[in-house]
């Protein structure tokens, strides 16, 4: 029981940032029209993608004798930037028919 | 001084994905705040990788990194661009995908970097261990469902399920958890190879989870894998103390979560339902009705009784889309307009593989927003309408979803077509859609099928039209 209360005391702004984040997330969604469902979900897709970061540093602290962190943290590497890129460009392509019109 | 920067750069990511995010469900703002996400997304890729200190120690590899990115970034755009708008649903799911796999390998590493701690004899900090696993399971079963859908709206895979698979998903995920928490609490004893016992059976679980779902339910099954994927993402965030990645995660974990809700009110379908799959295993064999003749109608009959008709209803559908005969069909409406007709088009939100896919569709022939009418405001039209024009559309005008409470749509709010005067239907054949079931609309006596490909048939019709 004390190990728990102890980590929560030592992580509660964590804790925040996540219970924040949710309401921010339920809020932010607000009224979407259905025009826009995909286009949401494209680009909600890409920021995902942020967990690149933890492949990045994965990567980068490998050692140089360590084979498994290189290859696994390569492949992670390309997977993380597909997510990101492809979403970023798939979302903005979706979204240039709203150029012209409205 | 290097870890304040990083500080700032971690704090503009996460305030250009909230911004982003919210940004994008407004029409107006939707590009730039894609744009603005995608600005913060760098920053913090690139801050990580030249300002990132653990232990005093910067980041390392340079090489392996950049040329990971460049790989990833190269292949992205590719494919990102190359791909027809039809295809659009597919590749959210395939991204989706690699973002979970990128979660999991993360978790594979760290786990292997852990347990080699361990076996070095240092103690293994639970909370750390509860961490990676999540990552692991939440991210394997995003990647592995999400390959499915890419599959099943790719046409690859068919919908596949068996008797008492329900049991077996539930079985296996109990078996993760348990297996979890066992090498979780006895990690300095048991071998960590269960570990990729663990990673096999998130596999199979994330398989068979998407299997039985019909293809038609695919795009909010993705909203949920695209939520799982952040939730993974989020853990990763824990995992490294990272709040960039905690933001990121968090609210795509959350926004997509609702987004997914959203959808399912749109198809007026409780979630259960749709996880449930391919209409609780019975398929399209239930309604084995006697469904009576069709008449057909020919492209001349077509042609004028559109041209004399003071209002003409056109309801896209996926067959407009994979025809791609956006074009011709935007010709017809502004023949028709130009002889005095009133033309607009009921968009249902489920019509064609992904909500507003019609939208997108009309929008690049350059079809005026205005004749865009949703669902409500067409119902509100069509007892009034002279001629309805289905294009490739079936499910969305299927009666059996308010007649038939034996019908696997029964319930999803349709188009009523049939309370207007004359109904066309456009199909390349009697074949059904792909909900895979019959539809009594065809048979009823104020439809007439129109067979053929729709720009072929469009083409036709815009020529015949122009002789009259």
């Amino acid at each position: 029981m004390e190990d728990i209360f102890n980590w929560l005391s030592q992580h509660q702004q964590m804790i925040y940032i996540v219970i924040l984040s949710v309401f921010l997330g339920i809020e932010v969604i607000g009224r979407v029209p259905s025009v826009l469902h995909t286009p949401l979900m494209s680009g909600a897709n890409a920021i995902h993608g942020v967990v690149i970061i933890g492949a990045i540093i994965v990567m980068g602290k490998a050692e140089s004798d360590n084979l498994l962190a290189l290859v696994l943290g390569f492949l992670a590497v390309i997977l993380g930037t597909l997510n990101v890129v492809g979403g970023f460009v798939v979302t903005d392509r979706m979204l240039e028919m709203f150029k012209k019109k409205k | 001084m290097e870890l304040n920067i990083l500080i700032i750069c971690y704090l503009i990511g996460s305030v250009t994905f909230i911004i982003g995010l919210k940004m994008l469900s407004h029409p107006e703002s939707a590009r730039k705040g894609n744009l603005i996400a995608a600005a913060g997304m760098a920053v913090s890729i690139f801050g990580t990788i030249f300002l990132y200190e653990e232990g005093g120690h910067k980041l390392g590899n340079y090489a392996w990194i950049f040329s990971a990115l460049i790989i990833g970034t190269i292949l992205g755009t590719m494919a990102a661009k190359k791909v027809k708008m039809t295809a659009m649903p597919e590749m959210v799911s395939l991204f989706n995908g690699m973002g979970g796999a990128c979660a999991a390998l993360i978790s594979i590493v760290e786990f292997d970097h852990l347990s080699h701690q361990v076996q070095a004899g240092a103690t293994a900090d639970r909370g750390i261990l509860l961490i990676i696993f999540a990552g692991l399971i939440i991210g394997t079963i995003s990647f592995a469902g999400s390959m499915v859908a890419w599959g099943k709206l790719n046409g690859k895979i068919k919908d596949f399920s068996f008797n008492g698979q329900h049991i077996v998903n539930l079985v296996i995920f109990g078996v993760i958890i348990a297996l979890s928490a066992y090498l979780i609490i006895s990690l300095d004893t048991v071998a960590s190879t269960l570990f990729y016992v663990i990673f096999t059976l998130s596999i199979v679980y994330g398989l068979f989870f998407v299997f039985p779902i019909g293809g038609a339910d695919m795009p909010v099954v993705i909203s949920l894998l695209n939520s799982f994927t952040g939730v993974a993402a989020a853990f990763g965030g824990f995992l490294y103390d990272n709040p960039v990645m905690l933001t990121g995660g968090i609210l795509v974990g959350s926004a997509g979560t609702i987004l997914t809700i959203l959808m399912c009110k749109a198809m007026n379908r409780p979630l259960s339902n749709v996880l449930i799959g391919s209409f609780g295993g019975s398929s399209a064999a239930s309604s084995g009705k006697e469904q009576g003749a069709y008449k057909e109608i020919s492209i001349s009959d077509s042609a004028v009784v559109m041209s004399y008709a003071k209002r003409v209803m056109i309801v896209p559908g996926y067959g407009l889309a994979v025809a791609q005969a956006q074009h011709v069909c935007h010709e017809l409406e502004k023949l028709l307009s130009d002889k005095g007709v009133e033309v607009n088009y009921a968009i249902h939100p489920v019509a064609g593989r992904m909500p507003g896919h019609m939208n997108v569709l009309l929008a690049e022939a350059d079809v005026d927003y205005a004749r865009l009418l949703e669902m409500e405001q067409a119902n509100e039209e069509f007892p009034m309408t002279d001629v309805v024009l289905i294009l490739g559309a079936n499910d969305v005008v299927n009666p059996a979803a308010k007649t038939d409470p034996a019908s696997p749509i029964y319930g999803m709010p349709v188009l009523d077509v049939e309370l207007a005067k004359l109904v066309i239907i456009n199909k390349r054949s009697m074949n059904p859609g792909y909900a895979g079931i019959e539809n009594e609309l065809f048979f009823q006596p104020k439809s007439s099928m129109l067979f053929g490909d729709a720009k072929s048939v469009l083409q036709q019709l815009v020529t015949e039209i122009k002789t009259l």
